[in-house]
């Protein structure tokens, strides 16, 4: 069986019940070769080869229209839905060609989950519905498991003990903060093994984005997170490896401490101490 | 644009060379004071060393502020780790010319044990030393860092020597013991600002380079 019948395979919902499918061992999770994105004539982003560590937090710093969040959606072909962008290079996940055309993306979406820069809760449906959306999406209507999946899913997002005695309220009736963690619990519910933030806090209050913060941390032992931020200090405080942009281009990547220490680039250096951007 | 905190940083600069150029007064003036057994000098030295003391608190507070206030990173965050360590090295400095202001009082006006040759030329050497460590800091110049850095040794050499030389005298005079003692703190002090000139030098580095290195030379 080749990789790319694995993924096809996931699509069993069996397999997906609240646990990560097919697991791999090597360190590198997923992993981008030579990846460009055009919009008709525009690059956004350049011949960009990162590679995103399992179990670690990967930050994408860099100034406005740099192509962070483009990059990022390359990752788990967000793209395709856009039909303006044009991606070519690789997205490896796991060794397996996300692109190749055996493969699902609606199932890739499912392993590579995705935060949005604003809450995105269905605001008239329950917290409960809006946990499971995703699993019911793809069949599953057992009670039981349905239950289970919801209880997993708000716990890892730090949600559960907030609101489980109001499971049916609506979405809408959470604050910012418990919006995103509701977010968060949703795209956690069907078992991503990759976690892709979009600016996740931008939108938060200091201690809603303190929570998300610490919530990074405990995900991860569970996914490996590409985050985006435009808060150099976050990429700071919850990353493992930094990768700054600058006009499409990646100009540097490392473990996030020499980064912010001792940048090698000039123009890292001068975008992280507010010289430019 | 940060301007306003890179405008801080600069001034955080001026605030390093100020306390320098304190330091290195003080420091003349005490070998001067030795030299001229001139008492009064002394003890205005060794009051006006609260200047420095002071001068170096205002810095350490500015750094900490801005620590505080701007999370700076990179090159910004080791300028101000930077300045934060000298400025300590510095005011040990001029602790140690008022030390030897202090060993100037104790002589008094009591005959010579010797001439002075080695010891304002210790002098003229570390004040030298400190100058170009100040200069290396605000050019962000490694290379004479390490320069300046090597250099101690020529004090030590004459601390070395100096020291030879007031055993002996001590060995043939036993009544000189009390006023060789007195010359050999002198020549120590000395020697302590031409070590505490290599920390600055390694701070330097620290700053240009982002590499913590120690015995430079």
């Amino acid at each position: 069986m080749n990789r790319s019948d694995e993924l096809m395979m996931d699509m069993n919902p069996d397999v997906i019940q609240g646990e990560n499918s097919v697991k791999g061992s090597s360190r590198i999770h997923m992993e981008t070769k030579d990846l460009t994105v055009k919009y008709g004539e525009v690059t956004g982003v350049k011949d960009v080869s990162l590679k995103v560590e399992r179990n670690r937090v990967t930050a994408l710093i860099g100034p406005s229209g740099c192509g962070k969040t483009t990059f990022l959606r390359a990752f788990n072909r967000m793209h395709d839905l856009t039909r303006v962008a044009r991606v070519t290079g690789q997205v490896l996940l796991d060794g397996v060609d996300v692109y190749h055309p055996d493969t699902n993306p609606v199932l890739i979406r499912r392993r590579i989950g995705m935060v949005f820069q604003k809450p995105t809760p269905f605001p008239t449906m329950s917290i409960y519905d809006n946990v499971v959306a995703g699993l019911k999406l793809v069949g599953i209507r057992k009670r039981q498991v349905l239950d289970e999946v919801c209880e997993k899913a708000l716990r890892q997002a730090a949600l559960f003990e907030e609101v489980k005695d109001r499971l049916k309220d609506a979405g809408g009736s959470l604050s910012g903060g418990q919006q995103q963690r509701l977010s968060i619990a949703r795209a956690l519910a069907v078992g991503p093994e990759v976690l892709l933030m979009d600016e996740p806090t931008s939108s938060l209050d200091p201690q809603s984005t303190s929570r998300i913060e610490e919530l990074i941390q405990t995900l991860k032992e569970d996914v490996s997170i590409v985050i985006v931020t435009h808060n150099m200090q976050q990429a700071a405080r919850v990353s493992d490896r930094t990768a700054f942009f600058y006009v499409g281009n990646m100009i540097e990547v490392g473990d996030t401490k020499s980064m912010f220490t001792n940048p090698k680039e000039k123009r890292t250096e001068d975008y992280i101490t507010g010289r430019f951007g | 644009m940060r301007n306003a905190f890179h405008e801080y940083l600069e001034e955080l600069d001026r605030d390093l060379d100020e306390m320098a150029q304190m330091v290195i007064r003080s420091v003349n003036r005490s070998v001067e004071a030795l030299k001229a057994k001139d008492l009064e000098a002394a003890e205005r030295i060794i009051e006006d060393d609260i200047h420095i003391n002071d001068m170096r608190w205002e810095i350490e507070e500015k750094s900490i502020q801005m620590i505080a206030t701007q999370q700076p990173v990179a090159t910004d965050l080791r300028e101000i780790i930077a300045v934060l360590n000298i400025i300590t090295d510095l005011e040990r400095m001029g602790d140690y010319a008022a030390g030897i202001s202090k060993i100037v009082l104790k002589l008094g006006n009591g005959p010579e044990v010797k001439a002075l040759i080695d010891i304002p030329r210790m002098a003229e050497i570390s004040v030298e030393l400190i100058e170009k460590s100040i200069e290396a800091y605000k050019k962000r110049d490694d290379i004479v860092a390490r320069e300046v850095s090597a250099r101690d040794d020529e004090i030590d050499d004459l601390y070395d020597q100096v020291q030879r030389e007031l055993i002996a005298i001590m060995l043939e005079n036993p009544g000189k013991i009390t006023r060789c003692t007195y010359l050999l703190w002198t020549a120590h002090n000395l020697e302590r600002i031409g070590d505490r000139v290599t920390n600055i030098c390694e701070r330097i580095i620290f700053l240009v380079t982002g590499e913590m290195v120690e015995n430079v030379s």
